[in-house]
């Protein structure tokens, strides 16, 4: 036999070689080294083992390598017929995972080897190598999806193993049945009469399922994740399996009980409506709430994993009738649910009575009444109390899932949110900050359906004034979506939240903005507090506030808002009040509302399209932003008159809009700095030193260099700044690099004398213009008449010519290109980090020995900034200009919100001593990577050899996107 | 059958003194050995005369089990080693171990140098009592001896809680101890494994009760305390020194130090300060939030919380107070109680369970004038709060570790007998369990049923296996032929050749003849050949054979034809069957009785 095998092998080499050989002539030598070398290397290893050890270790050894998808096949053949020979099991085992390995190579169809493999099970007697050569048929089956004789011939293996005594045999023919087990037709039908076992015809499922009571915890939980797996491909369970899962869910070993809980919850997705009889009783419920009952049961599992599944997967059965999902907050003792739908007021009344103390009171647990013993039940084997289970549980990870199947379940349903709002707030005090952070998060994602007590928000702002920051903002956050019942809340909640501020006054903006939503929520109960809030009198004058109080804004902004919807609030505010407003309006105005104030139209000064309401203000707004765009869209030659003016006129406009417009600020932002670009561009076009002889233009155009250089990084800023960009945008904005680019080309040859480093240049910008032909085919038609348009008709003619020429056609295509009309950007958003720790404000040096080092804690909020864990990087610059980038960790980002990211970090600062303290500066930079920037950032650096000074700290590939903040520290020297 | 009796000394319907004598597989074994705080004379210790009229102990107890450090559970355990005399082995984990000697040394202070009584065990008696203890880990299976063997189960409750189960062969017991199914501050939540037990001895002390969720007990407890201490007054929170002590203040030194409170707390007696240091050291038996912070900050190195002085009661303002012990009948607490008791302003907060007779239980009850040692009376005119702060297991939490360590029974101590009645109801009725809640001195005897191992042949289990599939059916048991050989204490299951030849025995075959007489005019060869015809028709699925020999075999049985003497149409049929096939046989005889069907040719 096996020598029969091994001529085959060579014979198929061979063959191999004979065929690819007349294919391709030249390379075929190369083939035949190196094809038969790794699997002759192989078998020249495997004879020369003269013990099973060595050959284990060639196998290992084997492993190792790759082996390319033509050489697959003869390495099987030359493993199988080892493995026929072979006596010890260790190298069988590792010859059938070999297999298993060598079948999983691209580019090989394992279908050649299923006899093989299947053969070699048929001969094997140890149960360590059966599941292994099972393991690859397995892989096999795996790899050959649409193949229904091999499926049908693997199932039919794996069903005759299903027998074996080892459990790791049994596993792995489960695992098989699971992954290929024939999802629509019934098992034996076309596999030409039932096998010998089998009498009848049965299905995967129920063979499955006949696993489920094996001796072996292993086998059990490998049949139930087998039977996941069928539901995963798409095979419906049948609803016999339930009753034999939720037998499982008791079972001694945690896995089971872990993967019984996932097809009890699989079984009731999918038969949620149908109806099962309650053991020890005549009555029916549904399957979902049968099976909800039964899942929150395992809540107060032993097992801390299953416990965790359990919580997790309460989260999503959304269809649980709502008294079960009441009952699971309830931990005081009932009668039994199921006697509750007959006896519904005998049960209420039980509950209502109490029967139980509550433990806070001395002696109220006297049994006040006998009760029939036969209708209560202790551990209600329903749902009672699985929630304030989870939540009190001691593992931290079982409460977070439960605070989160809360959540989802409150989603859904607003009279579950209204009850479980008692157990989210008392989850605030949690021990662990995370469960508590969580608690207040879900809190704010269900507070549409809630109204909060006095007594709840008094718990609630009790969290105000806890140490960590993330903690207060998701509580201002929280705040922000809240319903409060009464006016008393409101003062409740403004006298917290001034406290807070008093207290941590970094948190100011948070305050505000919070004070914002509490004020434009409840206008009705903020109308009685007014006079009191704003310390008015009705004979009296009091004294005017100070306006720049924190605290004093704050009541504002809270008043205002709460002003804009009721128009009897302004007739309470006295003369003060409303100066104060037109200030805030123009400095705070992302806070303040416009408000329409009787008589005082000179006080507020806007437009009227800017007075009405708020969404009719943004569409006006971005009305105006077409409108401006169009109007520069008639600028047909950058040489026209007047279209600098008309530029420089639209850019302030713009910048202006997006101030008042917070909606609109990216989409303003970005058309005004691409505007920008084109002012720059028309400028430097626009220079003498075009009409001069080229030795005198040496001093003058400094201007147009810096231009172009200003431009291109404008460009980058554009590109990588602003999210939301769609693919004609980004194309527009790299036909203004590629302008600028032209523009520094043609000013080097002007000025730069020789031509090597001219000669290199141009075959850069002649490759950048490549490139951007390839990178924007599809945008071409849209760029009609621009730069690039005319640049590629030139194209033929470019890449031929001398430098001097290329340079002079570039001159003039740049100077006749039109302006490129920008299509008005949907949503854009810019980028924006503000550092809100260190504040600058300090005067007291930071003060460290030189030479060690000092951390410096540092707090800031990014806005749209797509992964700013690869991206967002700290830059320190020394005084003495000695930068530093520091890449934070990625889990020092935290979102508390979408399109918001917060970095807390700490940079390392060091330096040698100084004589007095100085400033650093602490800014964000944000990394771009693009296919040009590398190139374009070198081409920056060396220009600064002429004069220029490279822009001040900029480093390669990065945007400063933060403003900088000042840092006093001061390194003594080390003392001896 | 085998039986295992429980007998409670202590904590029989009753809380405190708790001390149970288990016996189990002809082991003696006393769980816990505790003291009653409402008793100061004879009372107080268990009555150790029940095991032995005079004499030691040693010789009637295998092993003394100490679950965790409260009094009422190791009070009485130098008097009983070193008084009444017992020198076996005591088990206690190592926590317990370390602090069990602090408290009763306090003990023994209290009522030697303070009450001055004598006959009490001395400070070098509690030493010798420590050395005969070995220290427990969780989940170690300790051997007491060949036969004996105990595991520990962490328990909540207190530091170094444990709960034990007692094991001998296959019969065990589980003994709770005091323990808490809700995790709190400073411990985690009690655990056990699906033992099985056939006694479960569980404590009840809140056997009616099932508590609010923990999170609002801790705020109304905060919230009680911050506004009393707003108001000006004085918090007195009386505790056992260790265990409710730690977790209340660890619960307000996090309050303090997030709210910024300024008023001081106090932490009476000087033993916190020990306590305290074995708290930092066990680490490890804490719940998961102290032991994954304390590499930062060990969570019991309190900031806020500053040892008491006694001359600091008689300071003006705001202050909170831990004072031992915990209900009001001595000591530290006592003294401050009757300090402060005058004042409407101030507050007491009992955080735990008192026992009848105590001044905490009076006052918990509403009464407001007590009468003191010598006479005086006492008003009590500040104001008395209960907040259930003690960590046993509720009535929820006691059906909890039912189902995870599913006993065969169940036995109630450590509560109040009423109270038990209750839970034992709800207990018999859910889980289908006998329960059993011996008063003192009582004895429950639980009959158990142990499994007998039994080495089968493997050869003998081949033949079987051969026979009836290859797979152990355990939906269907089946029967097999073997015989059973009891030889010095083993037992075995062979075949019964091979019993034969190991017991040097011959083999004898029984054999049932049988005659039965039949009217039939034919020959004897024909009268033969219709038997086996009508057999064949009848008899399907059997092997019949007509040998020429003038029988039938059906199997092994055979059938012989002769005429009788006076009558030749009478005809005499012989059976002959084996033992074997006795059923077969007997079917047959009945079967030729009625005769031959006439329609035979």
């Amino acid at each position: 036999m096996a020598a029969h095998l091994k001529r085959r092998v060579y014979e198929e080499f061979s063959k191999t070689q004979v065929v690819q050989i007349p294919h391709e002539e030249a390379p075929a030598k190369k083939l035949r080294l190196s094809k038969p070398s790794k699997s002759a290397a192989l078998h020249v290893d495997l004879c020369k083992a003269t013990n099973s050890t060595d050959a284990l270790q060639y196998l290992l050894h084997f492993a190792r390598k790759p082996v390319e998808a033509e050489s697959v096949e003869g390495v099987i053949r030359i493993l199988l017929e080892h493995y026929y020979k072979e006596t010890d099991i260790s190298v069988r085992l590792k010859i059938a995972s070999l297999l298993g390995l060598l079948s999983k190579t691209q580019g090989f169809g394992p279908d050649c080897i299923v006899d093989d493999a299947i053969n070699a099970l048929g001969n094997e007697k140890s149960h360590q190598v059966l599941a292994q050569l099972l393991d690859t048929l397995l892989v096999i089956g795996t790899q050959l999806p649409e193949s229904p004789t091999i499926r049908q011939r693997l199932i039919e293996v794996a069903c005759k193993h299903l027998s074996d005594t080892y459990f790791g045999v049994r596993n792995k023919c489960l695992q098989l049945l699971g992954c290929l087990g024939l999802v629509d037709a019934p098992l034996n039908k076309d596999g030409e009469g039932p096998g010998p076992l089998t009498g009848v015809v049965r299905d995967v499922q129920s063979i499955i399922s006949d696993y489920f009571g094996d001796q072996d915890p292993r086998v059990r939980t490998a049949a139930i994740k087998a039977m996941l797996q069928l539901h995963e491909r798409g095979m419906k369970i049948h609803q016999i399996i339930y009753e034999q899962a939720c037998r499982l869910l008791s079972d001694d070993y945690e896995q089971v009980r872990s993967a019984a809980v996932q097809m009890v919850w699989v079984l009731s997705q999918l038969y949620p409506e149908s109806i099962v009889p309650i053991p020890s009783s005549n009555e029916e419920i549904r399957l979902v709430d049968d099976a909800f009952g039964k899942i929150s049961h395992m809540v107060s599992d032993g097992s801390w994993m299953v416990r965790v599944q359990a919580a997790k997967t309460l989260g999503s059965m959304l269809q649980v009738s709502p008294h079960f999902l009441e009952q699971t907050l309830d931990k005081k003792l009932m009668s039994d649910l199921r006697r509750k739908r007959t006896a519904h007021e005998r049960a209420k009344e039980l509950f209502a009575s109490g029967e139980f103390s509550s433990g806070r009171k001395w002696a109220d647990d006297a049994p006040k009444e006998k009760l029939d013993s036969n209708t209560v039940y202790l551990i209600a084997s329903g749902a009672c109390g699985a929630f304030v289970h989870g939540l009190e549980d001691e593992m931290f990870e079982v409460r977070i899932a439960a605070v989160e199947a809360l959540c989802q379940l409150a989603r859904s349903s607003a009279s579950f949110a209204e009850k479980c709002l008692d157990f989210l707030v008392d989850m605030f005090n949690d021990e662990i900050e995370e469960v508590r952070l969580q608690s207040i998060h879900v809190l704010r994602e269900i507070s549409t359906h809630i109204t909060l007590r006095e007594d709840q928000l008094d718990t609630v702002l009790a969290v105000l004034e806890d140490k960590s920051r993330d903690i207060r903002e998701a509580l201002h956050e929280l705040l922000c979506f809240t319903n409060v019942s009464t006016k008393e809340c409101i003062q409740l909640a403004l006298l917290e939240l001034l406290k807070n501020l008093n207290k941590y006054p970094t948190d100011r903006n948070s305050v505000w903005k919070c004070l914002k939503f509490v004020g434009s929520r409840h206008p009705t109960l903020v109308l009685p507090l007014v006079s009191e809030l704003l310390s008015t009198h009705p004979y009296f004058d009091t004294p005017e506030p100070d306006m720049d109080d924190p605290a004093y804004i704050a009541v504002l902004v809270l008043v205002f808002n709460a002003a804009k919807s009721c128009p009897t609030m302004p007739a309470l505010f006295s003369d003060h009040t409303f100066r104060h407003y037109a200030y805030l309006r123009d400095s705070l105005s992302h806070l303040v509302p416009p408000l329409r104030l009787p008589g005082r139209k000179q006080v507020c000064g806007l437009d009227p399209v800017d007075s009405g309401s708020g969404s009719g203000s943004v569409e006006s707004a971005q009305l105006f932003l077409q409108q401006s765009l169009n109007r520069v869209s008639t600028i047909q030659n950058l040489e026209a008159p007047g279209a600098q003016d008309l530029l420089d006129f639209t850019i302030r406009d713009l910048l202006r809009l997006g101030e008042l417009q917070t909606e609109l600020a990216g989409a303003a932002d970005f058309c005004a700095t691409y505007l920008r670009c084109q002012l720059l561009l028309m400028k430097a076009l626009q220079e003498k030193l075009w009409n001069m002889a080229v030795p005198l233009c040496l001093k003058q155009n400094v201007t147009a260099t810096a231009a172009a250089q200003q431009i291109l990084e404008e460009t980058y800023k554009l590109e990588f700044l602003y999210s939301g960009l769609d693919s004609r945008q980004v194309a527009t904005i790299h036909h203004v690099r590629l302008q600028a680019k032209a523009l520094q080309l043609v000013l080097t040859a002007r000025t730069r004398q020789g031509l090597d480093p001219l000669l290199s240049s141009c075959e850069k910008f002649l490759q950048d213009v490549d490139s951007f032909q390839r990178l924007f085919l599809t945008e071409l038609p849209h760029l009609q008449d621009s730069f690039v348009d005319k640049l590629l008709e030139l194209m033929p003619r470019l890449s031929s010519s001398k430098p001097a020429e290329l340079v002079k056609i570039l001159q003039t295509t740049l100077r006749q290109s039109g302006l490129l009309q920008l299509k008005l950007p949907q949503q854009i958003h810019r980028a924006t980090a503000t550092i809100i720790e260190p504040t600058g404000e300090s005067d007291n040096p930071l003060r460290f020995t030189s030479g060690l080092v000092v951390a410096l804690d540092i707090d800031a909020t990014l806005e749209h900034v797509q992964d700013p864990q690869s991206s967002v990087k700290v830059q320190v610059l020394y005084p003495d200009g000695q930068s530093h980038v520091i890449h934070p960790k990625p889990g020092d980002f935290r979102k508390p919100g979408p399109d918001r990211h917060r970095l807390i970090t700490q940079v390392y600062l060091s330096h040698t001593a100084w004589t007095e303290p100085s400033q650093i500066e602490v800014r964000l930079l944000l990394a771009y990577s693009s296919s040009s920037s590398s190139s374009a950032a070198k081409e920056g650096w060396s220009d600064s050899v002429d004069g220029v000074p490279p822009p001040e700290a900029a480093v390669e590939g990065t945007i400063q996107f933060s403003k900088p903040v000042k840092v006093f520290i001061m390194p003594k020297p080390a003392r001896r | 059958m085998p039986e295992i009796n429980v007998t409670p000394l202590g904590a029989g319907q009753d809380v405190g003194r708790s001390c149970i004598l288990v016996s189990i597989g002809g082991k003696n074994i006393m769980l816990d050995c505790g003291m009653h705080m409402g008793y100061n004379d004879d009372r107080r210790f268990p009555d150790f005369s029940y095991i032995t009229q005079n004499g030691r102990l040693t010789e009637f107890l295998d092993c003394v089990i100490i679950s965790h450090f409260h009094l009422d559970h190791c009070g009485a355990l130098p008097y009983m080693s070193e008084m009444v005399g017992y020198d076996g082995p005591i088990y206690m984990t190592h926590p317990t171990k370390a602090i069990c000697p602090i408290l009763l040394e306090d003990f023994r202070k209290i009522t030697v140098d303070k009450k001055g009584e004598t006959n009490f065990f001395t400070s070098q008696m509690i030493k010798d009592c420590m050395k005969k203890v070995v220290p427990l880990n969780l989940h170690q299976t300790v051997q007491v001896d060949d036969e004996l063997e105990i595991k520990a189960y962490y328990a909540g409750h207190v530091l170094g809680a444990a709960m034990v189960q007692i094991k001998v062969g296959s019969e065990s017991v589980v003994y709770t101890g005091d323990y808490n199914m809700t995790p709190d501050r400073h411990l985690g939540a009690a655990w056990i494994d699906k033992c099985r037990p056939d006694i479960l001895i569980s404590e009840s002390t809140y056997a009616t009760t099932i508590r609010d969720s923990k999170r609002c007990r801790e705020r109304d407890f905060l919230k009680k305390v911050h506004e009393s201490i707003e108001r000006g007054g004085k918090v007195l929170i009386p505790v056992f020194a260790l265990g409710r002590a730690q977790e209340l203040c660890i619960l307000l030194e996090t309050f303090w130090e997030r709210m910024n409170l300024k008023a001081p707390i106090y932490f009476s007696t000087g033993l916190t300060e020990k306590a305290n240091h074995y708290y930092k050291l066990f680490i490890t038996w804490t719940n998961q939030k102290i032991r994954k912070t304390f590499v930062q900050r060990n969570m019991f190195e309190f900031k806020h919380i500053k040892p008491f002085d006694r001359s600091y009661a008689d300071n003006p303002g705001p202050m909170v107070v831990f004072a031992t012990p915990g209900m009001l009948h001595a000591g530290q607490s006592l003294q401050i109680f009757k300090k402060w008791a005058g004042n409407e302003k101030n507050m007491v907060i009992m955080p735990g369970y008192c026992v009848q007779g105590t001044i905490g239980h009076k006052i918990l009850n509403g009464q407001r004038k007590l009468e003191m040692e010598g006479r005086a009376t006492l008003e009590v005119k500040l104001q008395v709060e209960y907040m259930s702060f003690s960590a046993h297991a509720d009535a929820k939490g006691i059906m909890q570790l039912i189902r995870m360590a599913e006993p065969r029974n169940m036995l109630l101590v450590h509560g109040e007998g009423a109270k038990m009645t209750f839970l034992k109801g709800k207990i018999e009725q859910e889980f289908s369990i006998d329960c059993y809640m011996p008063a003192n001195g009582e004895t429950a005897t639980v009959s158990t049923n142990p499994s007998v191992p039994v080495d089968i042949s493997l050869n003998l289990l081949k033949r079987e296996m051969a026979l009836g599939g290859p797979l152990p059916d355990p939906k269907k048991p089946r029967t097999m032929h073997g015989t059973l050989i009891m030889k010095e204490n083993s037992l075995k299951l062979v075949s019964s050749e091979q019993a034969l030849k190991e017991l040097g025995l011959n083999e004898h075959q029984l054999r049932f003849t049988c005659r039965v007489q039949l009217q039939d005019p034919h020959s004897d060869s024909d009268t033969l050949h219709r038997i086996y015809t009508h057999l064949k028709s009848v008899l399907k699925g059997y092997t019949i054979q007509h040998l020429p020999d003038g029988t039938v075999m059906v199997e092994s049985i055979v059938i012989k034809v002769s005429s009788s003497a006076d009558d030749a149409n009478t005809k005499v049929l012989l059976l002959s069957w084996s033992y074997q096939d006795e059923d077969l046989g007997s079917f047959l005889s009945t079967l030729l009785k009625k005769g031959l069907p006439s329609g035979l040719c």
